[in-house]
């Protein structure tokens, strides 16, 4: 037994030198009526038993993305004069959102081989399979919707936004939007090295909507009988009110 | 002031919503429409998930045409009667109007269908409109009597029913096809249809402009009270926290609305309320005919 124990340890710990202790300046992100968006700092150092080895600096990518959900993007094209949505493709897992920030240009950092391995890039999150037959350049529908979202804050890409102290100290901040879905926000650190990925990461913040905010979404999901009573019941109270008002002050 | 919406999950500001409400609750009290034309877009354009902005707008209209509804009764301005013969036709016309809307749906581009349909009758609608509230206006100024309503062919049918607050006497069956016919509109449209309902009470029933106004505004409220409860237990869709801001400016702008419309001619009115649907409809044919923005646009989910 101790000695399968053993060999479990063996394996469950990363082949490489170095590897990343984590902070985070906080785990869970309260959605609150007053919810304005928020930064999360993350912060860490790396654990190494041996010297910094000689070469290529070490870079540091940190990823942060939101709960993944199938997406429909469709294109309009002029059709006898007027506009018309034509084709759309199918994108089955785009994250509602998406940062990455790097200590050096993500091309520096990162080779393609590791990035399509790992799945770090913006475009590499985005998971299309199977678009129609009759859609020539699916890569324009992932382009838009890349486009559409980093209009909005939605994927973010801060090139340069990870300060490395010494090879060993490294932090960023990251700006979650005012419009954050809830669910579990998946943050990974990549060290690398000469665009390998010599040692990964994984923790996650919790984003979750708390009180009042919680009591209405829980109950229109689970009593929404109730719900749709309550808010028509809201909707004929305040049309009563306003017609009392009007008529106690005689306007 | 942001408010984190739950529902929609996106922060808005509080008082640009108080605002907007304010102003389509003075449009409804007025005109006896819902606003969900004007609303709707306004929504997209903050930031509201287009499902959300159509549920929770059928709300605060349900507050705002109940606001503007009590303003009328205290004039007397409402046909209860009329009221709910259009009632008992347009359910029977939503139910008609959900089946159709599925076939479009079955043969593709249902979107494009309903706006080339809105865009043609709203069009000819408010055309019409405008150049005879123009003309009655040119009348009047010239001290000419306006002239008494003519008998046609729909005086004629059988049923006959008194109408006391509109004045009339006619039979049952054309205030039926009319609730039917914005019925079946309002469903495939999903608008709450007094843009359609209004224009056709005055030409096609002949009812008086000013009763039109609060029967219309009485049988929206049970429409949109329906949609509501629709959309609240199939889709879950409708954010009462939008909502709440929302119907807090429209049921003060329903009663301010009210008191403007009662102060103005009927010619007037019905020339301001042309002009409206007009420029929803030069909107709708904008969006069609320029090239949008962006040619991409995301829908969540999937099939």
């Amino acid at each position: 037994m101790l000695r399968y124990i053993i060999a479990f340890i063996m394996l469950a710990l990363p082949a490489t030198a170095e590897e990343v202790v984590l902070g985070l300046s906080k785990d869970e992100v309260a959605i609150t009526t007053s919810f304005d968006g928020s930064d999360v700092l993350i912060f860490g150092a790396v654990k190494r038993e041996a010297p910094i080895p000689e070469g290529d600096p070490l870079e540091v990518i940190i990823t942060v993305s939101g709960p993944s959900e199938a997406v429909t993007v469709r294109r309009k094209e002029k059709r006898f004069g007027i506009w018309v949505n034509v084709d759309a493709v199918e994108i089955d897992e785009a994250p509602s959102f998406y940062a990455v920030a790097t200590s050096a240009p993500l091309r520096d950092v990162l080779n393609d081989v590791e990035d399509l391995r790992y799945k770090i890039s913006v475009p590499r999150a985005i998971r299309s399979v199977g678009a129609p037959m009759a859609v020539q350049d699916a890569g324009a529908f992932t382009q838009a919707i890349i486009r559409i979202r980093t209009k909005s804050d939605a994927y973010q890409l801060l090139e340069n936004g990870v300060s490395v102290d010494a090879q060993t100290l490294f932090q960023t901040s990251i700006q979650l939007p005012a419009a954050l879905t809830e669910g579990e926000y998946k943050t990974r650190i990549f060290l690398t090295r000469s665009g390998k990925v010599i040692s990964n990461y994984e923790t996650s913040i919790d984003v979750r909507k708390i009180g009042l905010e919680r009591w209405l979404f829980t109950m229109s999901r689970e009593n929404s009988l109730l719900y749709g009573l309550m808010s028509l019941a809201i909707a004929i109270a305040a049309g009563w009110g306003a017609s009392a008002i009007f008529r106690v002050f005689r306007l | 002031m942001q408010i984190y919406l739950p529902i929609a999950e996106i922060s808005v500001n509080a008082f640009l919503l108080l605002g907007l409400g304010g102003i389509v609750g003075i449009l409804s009290g007025m005109f006896g429409v819902g606003g969900g034309f004007l609303m709707t877009p306004l929504l997209f354009f903050i930031g509201i998930p287009p499902a959300v902005a159509v549920a929770t707008e059928a709300n605060q209209i349900v507050a705002s045409s109940f606001s503007g509804v009590l303003a009328h009764f205290k004039r007397k301005t409402v046909d209860l009667r009329m009221g709910t013969v259009l009632l008992i036709g347009g359910l029977v016309g939503a139910a008609l109007g959900v089946v159709v809307f599925n076939y479009l749906k079955a043969q593709g581009q249902v979107d494009l269908l309903v706006k080339l349909c809105y865009v043609i009758f709203l069009g000819v609608i408010g055309g019409l409109m405008f150049i005879e509230s123009l003309n009655a206006i040119r009348k009047t100024s010239k001290g000419a009597t306006p002239k008494r309503k003519k008998h046609n062919w729909i005086h004629g049918l059988p049923f006959k029913m008194r109408f006391r607050v509109s004045g009339l006497y006619i039979s049952v069956i054309p205030p039926l096809i009319v609730g039917v016919l914005v019925g079946i509109l309002a469903a495939i449209m999903g608008v709450g249809g007094g843009y359609i309902m209004v224009p056709a009470m005055i030409y096609l029933l002949g009812m008086p402009t000013k009763v039109v106004v609060g029967t219309s505004l009485f049988q929206i409220i049970f429409v949109t009270a329906f949609t509501t409860m629709l959309h609240a237990t199939t889709n879950f869709t409708v954010d009462i926290v939008l909502a709440v801001l929302l119907l807090v400016g429209g049921v003060f702008g329903a009663q301010i609305g009210t008191r403007i419309g009662v102060k103005m001619k009927a010619e007037q009115l019905r020339i301001l309320l042309a002009i409206m649907v007009l420029a929803v409809c030069g909107k709708l044919a904008f969006d069609l005919l320029v090239m949008p923005f962006d040619v991409f646009s995301i829908a969540a989910g999937g099939h």
